[in-house]
């Protein structure tokens, strides 16, 4: 998927636009006492017609979703077409084992943390501050004009962001490196300098996502009772004590939970824009785990290898997201589950 | 939130006080928001309008460093060269399919399968939506994922393209509360007492009062397919099956000059071919974005909607 309007990968900001809304959510079920075998038998039969219609959405998720964890499996095996997930010989830990003694682990490890902690230390507080300084701004045309403008770049793909990136920094044409020689500086060939793949990639995150993910704090700051600012100023506060004093905490429930999300996510976030910067010069400071999944799995077939990567990714990040909800919880704030 | 607050002067933050001359005064603070705002504005529409002229400019006047507010040597040859390109038109032909046949597969899954989670009376309901929601915290991963689309035998086909990413667990959770809040159980109940069956309930009643919630869901899976160009990536190997990303892809970021346009032996058609490369990599841009930002004011509307309707509490 591409851009910041994503299916499958990250949470779509309108599903998390409620001040601790995830909680009401019957998330984690206990089992009832039910009724008796036979009532229950026949409350599902009565209920047959939602069950079809409940019937495309429950195969994709037992095919798509259910099936491919089932053969994470092959993790522990070797895996080859003919055997199949459960008939492959059984290897344990041995691809795990390969992959922590690998010369790559470690630049894997470093990249990875890095990009994620850089990515997340811009990407979180920047929405806040845009939405911060649009809400300031009276209702009217400008208001309208920036919103929809910063807004507007979540709507171009991925590539086509890549592309202009690589157009734009290009060393002989592009237009940053033009800039760059009118104020008397030497071009710079972006592309194929690993230390610039780091900028590149969160700067044009900014670009891209900074807008799209404001909508979500504009929507909070909204929901904030005009009379608090009425009754702050009536009492002699400036703008910037009442962002310090109404506007914060009115919206610090959203920024927990996102904060929650953000980490949960944190080494999942964008690999394809990773893979897209990826040129042979900057791959030492390019190659993440996912894009190390990639080429190891899919470019030189080596699926139980990549899949115990895969899997010590998902570990990974499954641990940062229980931990950070059990910390938001100690502080009694919103949390996810 | 209560809205008593008139009487609560003391909540105010009166430790905050100090001297007024040290406080910054709010009307320039306002002012250097709306300067802020004006140079972030200024950041995203000066590359999108440099692309736009850059890609009707004489390349050489591009890459001299002479382009900066207005086109020079106006030329249109990159857009005639990207208008006789096959593969983009193909790409183009093969993103419009995918794009439609992938949104209407995922608007109907998620429209009736909301439904259904969103009745209380469905068995086993909070056991679904448990098992729904394991998969947004743990994931197969790519691998098992693409083995998995091999088993099937839909390798090579649009269905490896349309059907993997086809439902997303917040956009069911997102339909499920919009069937929750909007349609009353009186409603529900009062039409079975009519004799009406939960289909006839759900297509002649549920389907036509959520007209909002499918607009939405299909804006946010036509721009999703649109943009996608990964699952193709891995899935596909057969070029004519190419969606339009995976195309400007090669275009834009693997320089692929090939592909757009016979490349014959002698050494100026080389030169113009490399000439006009550059015209087509801006041009392609504007090609494929600039449509989608024409709708954004309309998308807007829809997608902050789609925010509230998220927000609403189940």
């Amino acid at each position: 998927m591409a851009g910041p309007i994503d299916l499958d990968r990250r949470v779509p900001p309108a599903a998390v636009a409620l001040p601790g809304g995830g909680q009401g959510d019957p998330v984690v079920s206990r089992p009832r006492p039910g009724p008796r075998p036979r009532q229950r038998l026949r409350r599902v039969l009565r209920a047959w017609q939602l069950y079809v219609l409940l019937l495309p959405a429950l195969l994709h998720f037992a095919i798509f979703k259910f099936w491919p964890m089932y053969g994470v499996q092959i993790a522990f095996r070797n895996f080859n077409p003919v055997d199949g997930f459960l008939g492959s010989p059984w290897v344990g830990t041995a691809h795990l084992e390969r992959f922590f003694s690998s010369f790559q682990f470690e630049m894997l490890i470093q990249n990875t943390l890095q990009l994620a902690v850089v990515n997340l230390a811009v990407m979180f507080p920047v929405p806040i501050i845009l939405a911060l300084l649009v809400n300031q701004l009276t209702y009217g045309r400008f208001r309208q004009f920036a919103q929809t403008v910063l807004y507007a770049p979540a709507f171009i793909s991925t590539v086509i962001v890549v592309g202009m990136i690589y157009v734009l920094l290009s060393p002989r044409s592009g237009l940053v490196n033009h800039l760059i020689t009118l104020g008397g500086g030497a071009p710079i060939f972006f592309m194929a300098e690993p230390e610039w793949f780091r900028p590149i990639y969160v700067g044009s995150s900014v670009w891209q996502e900074a807008g799209f993910s404001m909508i979500i704090y504009l929507a909070a700051l909204a929901g904030i009772d005009p009379a608090l600012h009425e009754a702050a100023r009536i009492d002699g506060a400036s703008a910037l004590q009442r962002i310090r004093h109404i506007d914060l905490p009115g919206i610090a429930p959203v920024i927990s939970i996102l904060f929650i999300l953000a980490v949960g996510n944190l080494l999942n976030i964008g690999f394809e824009k990773a893979l897209l910067l990826q040129t042979p010069l900057n791959a030492s400071e390019s190659q993440i785990i996912q894009t190390y999944v990639y080429q190891a799995g899919l470019q030189e077939a080596q699926f139980s290898y990549s899949t115990a990567i895969g899997l010590f990714n998902s570990v990974l990040n499954l641990a940062l997201l229980l931990t950070f909800n059990w910390v938001a919880k100690r502080f009694k704030q919103a949390t996810l589950i | 939130m209560s809205r008593t607050s008139t009487e609560s002067p003391r909540s105010a933050p009166s430790a905050g006080r100090r001297p007024l001359s040290n406080r910054i005064p709010d009307s320039t603070f306002s002012l250097s928001s709306v300067v802020l705002l004006s140079a972030a504005c200024l950041a995203i529409i000066y590359p999108l309008y440099f692309i736009l002229i850059a890609s009707v400019s004489d390349p050489a006047a591009v890459a001299g460093g002479r382009v900066w507010l207005r086109p020079e040597g106006l030329t249109f040859d990159g857009y005639a060269r990207i208008m006789s390109d096959p593969a983009i038109w193909q790409g183009f032909g093969n993103s419009v399919l995918y794009t439609a046949v992938g949104t209407a597969i995922s608007v109907a899954i998620i429209v009736a399968g909301g439904y259904a989670l969103s009745r209380k009376d469905l068995p086993a309901r909070r056991t679904i939506t448990f098992l729904l929601v394991i998969t947004l915290f743990f994931d197969g991963g790519m691998i098992p994922r693409y083995l998995v689309v091999q088993e099937l035998g839909l390798l090579n086909t649009m269905w490896a393209v349309v059907l993997p990413g086809a439902v997303g667990v917040w956009n069911l959770i997102i339909a499920k509360s919009f069937f929750q809040v909007t349609m009353p159980d009186e409603l529900r109940e009062a039409a079975q007492l009519d004799g009406a069956s939960d289909f006839r309930f759900f297509f002649t009643v549920a389907v036509p009062l959520a007209k909002s919630l499918i607009v939405l869901m299909t804006m946010i899976h036509m721009v999703a397919n649109w943009n996608a160009f990964f699952d193709a990536l891995i899935y596909l190997n057969d070029a004519s099956k190419y969606p339009l990303q995976l195309v400007l892809r090669n275009i834009l970021i693997q320089s692929d000059i090939s592909s757009t346009g016979a490349m014959s032996g002698d050494l100026a058609s080389y030169a113009e071919t490399a000439r006009v490369a550059e015209l087509v990599k801006y041009g392609m841009i504007v090609f494929s974005t600039f449509p989608i930002l024409a709708a954004v004011p309309f998308l807007q509307k829809h997608f902050t909607k789609g925010a509230m309707l998220g927000a609403v509490k189940n």
